[in-house]
């Protein structure tokens, strides 16, 4: 494979990584400080991807439907909150799976009924819209390159938030150990709400960053969610930093297994053979990984301390 | 054993179906019920995980889309001797349940949820991967395995293979090794100072429920004379997980009543509306939220 493929799958990798990372940090911190496993986190992000679309067509305009999506999205995961979640923080993570297992089924359905089977499209914001010159004769889309850019930056203020801010060393402190910050007066239900409002907003934005490039369609987070939990499962559960790291980790092996692995395999069978082996080894490449990593670190690559 | 009879009602309706579907609803009837005793087995089978190990497995239906394309891939290739098929299919789930489930037993909780879930994906995606086998599409059989070829004896095999996997699984509950894995999830620093090795008794047992499943999926392919990956989808592990709680955990009979419970939900809701999952997501918040205990706790009660 030539070099300029190469950086271009360097770069879709890194696009992929960063989408899975502001999932899978939702995820990691709800079940950081909360103990909670909410598999309706996929579904926040295809939430996020449909209002960004159907606010995008009433108001004409990407940063408007961006912000109204977020808000939208905000409003949604408390209101799950609220009524299902906040009930079930006690329980078991059996039940915990059963009741956001259903909360898949109805917004899915929902999207379903709501917009259609059929995927919807937009597109990126216009002064994103085009494309930038790698070498002579290679284009990448800007827009992908944005949501890398965006991607490292809500990292970084993430880790401005958890490391230098009061909410963020309650988090911290609520991950090592909840009843304990409780017990010195913090109203821990409400950091749990704003947590949770935290995780469901960055999965409705990177639904929002998402939907120029993907088909949005009903079913469209599931895939996404359980790499998420990949992700947080190989950079250890509850770890801002191990998501980070881990995310970045299964985009590129995904999206280089994808690319290269077919090609790899024809030097050594024949290429019919290859056609067939290469997909299904290139489809379990992140779960190899994921395996490999649990063999030598059973708690992942960055252990959150306290933390189940 | 007062739990068994609930059981033991679900096989005697079972076994009258077909008598039953010549006054009403013929093959639909039928087909319906060989479809519930297929989950049932596959749900008796992930009883034993959750319900006595406490390991939630929610990859499950990575095995019964295991016995589903060996029994395709071997019947497409022209194998349709039902001994080889089987044999083919125990030896590829144990040594598949023995691997995933080494690496799996490693972690606990909420980790061991996803791992089991990430490779249940990893074995959807293999199998959507297989285009010479149909990929995404799914593989239509033109002949079932041999000795499964009349409808009759396809009907009360399957019903033989769900009684057999249920009195297996309550043999094993009651011996000595279902003490020690009930131990186990009840302590397993006791258990492991009493000197039980725990790994290797829910790795036995994660592989015996990963056979059984496998076997289901052997069955679901005669039954269906299609197979799919969407029978290894993680929805299809979810709504096993859904049956065995629905019907009550770490009881046998609850997989049963579970099973019959979901399909007659599915089959009542669709028969509604074409959306059913907007009816039965809220109805399953509603179940995890206010009900406990599941079906089989009803019968135990009202006795």
């Amino acid at each position: 494979m030539s070099t300029t493929l190469l950086l271009i799958q360097i770069l879709n990798g890194l696009q992929l990584g960063v989408l899975l990372f502001l999932i899978a940090a939702g995820l990691t911190l709800v079940f950081g400080v909360m103990g909670f496993i909410n598999l309706a986190h996929g579904v926040q992000y295809m939430i996020g991807a449909y209002l960004t679309v159907w606010f995008y067509g009433l108001t004409g305009h990407f940063m408007a439907a961006l912000v109204l999506a977020l808000l939208a999205a905000l409003v949604l995961g408390l209101l799950l909150e609220t009524f299902i979640f906040s009930h079930l923080y006690d329980r078991d993570h059996l039940d915990q799976v059963l009741a956001t297992f259903g909360v898949i089924l109805f917004l899915n359905q929902a999207a379903k009924v709501l917009w259609g089977p059929t995927p919807l499209n937009m597109p990126a914001p216009e002064i994103l819209a085009g494309s930038f010159q790698i070498t002579e004769n290679l284009q990448y889309p800007l827009w992908r390159i944005a949501i890398i850019v965006i991607g490292l930056l809500v990292a970084l203020l993430l880790w401005f938030l958890v490391t230098r801010t009061r909410v963020g060393m309650l988090v911290r402190a609520g991950a090592t150990n909840a009843e304990m910050v409780s017990a010195l007066g913090v109203n821990i239900r409400r950091l749990f709400m704003v947590v949770f409002g935290f995780g469901a907003m960055l999965a409705g934005f990177a639904g929002a960053i998402a939907a120029p490039i993907y088909s949005v369609e009903p079913g469209m987070g599931d895939d996404l969610l359980i790499t998420a939990f990949v992700v947080i499962v190989i950079g250890g559960i509850g770890s801002i930093r191990g998501a980070l790291i881990a995310a970045l980790l299964v985009g590129l092996v995904d999206t280089l297994g994808r690319s290269t692995i077919t090609d790899t395999l024809k030097l050594f069978l024949e290429p019919s053979a290859a056609n067939q082996i290469g997909p299904a080894l290139a489809s379990m490449a992140v779960y190899v990984l994921m395996a490999a990593v649990l063999f030598f670190k059973p708690a992942g690559l960055f252990p959150a301390r306290g933390a189940a | 054993m007062r739990n068994a009879i609930p059981a033991m009602l679900a096989f005697v309706l079972f076994a009258a179906v077909p008598w039953l579907s010549e006054f009403w609803g013929g093959s639909y009837l039928t087909s319906l019920a060989m479809r519930a005793m297929i989950l049932a087995l596959a749900a008796v089978s992930l009883d034993l995980l959750i319900g006595q190990g406490g390991m939630v497995s929610f990859g499950h239906a990575a095995f019964l889309g295991i016995g589903s394309y060996v029994t395709g891939i071997a019947i497409t290739e022209g194998t349709t001797d039902l001994t080889t098929i089987l044999a083919i299919t125990i030896a590829v789930a144990a040594l598949f349940a023995l691997v995933t489930g080494a690496i799996s037993l490693r972690t606990t909780g909420v980790a061991f949820i996803m791992i089991t879930l990430a490779f249940g994906q990893m074995v959807f995606f293999t199998l959507s991967a297989l285009s010479e086998y149909g990929g995404d599409d799914g593989l239509t059989l033109w002949e079932r395995a041999s000795a499964l070829e009349d409808d009759a004896v396809l009907y009360f095999s399957i019903l033989g293979a769900l009684m057999l996997a249920w009195f297996m699984v309550t043999r094993i509950v009651g011996s000595r090794f279902g003490r020690v894995l009930r131990a186990a999830k009840q302590n397993e620093t006791r258990t492991e100072t009493m000197g039980f090795d725990t790994f290797r008794v829910r790795l036995t047992a994660y592989v015996i429920a990963g056979v059984l499943a496998a076997i289901a999926g052997v069955l679901l392919a005669n039954q269906a004379e299609f197979v799919s990956p969407a029978s290894a989808a993680w929805q299809r592990s979810g709504d096993l997980i859904i049956i065995v709680v629905l019907g009550g955990m770490g009881t046998r009979s609850g997989a049963v009543l579970g099973a019959l419970a979901f399909v007659a939900l599915e089959e009542g809701l669709s028969s509604l509306t074409h959306d059913w999952r907007l009816i039965f997501g809220p109805l399953l918040i509603l179940i995890v939220l206010y009900a406990k205990g599941g079906l089989a706790s009803l019968w135990e009660r009202r006795i």
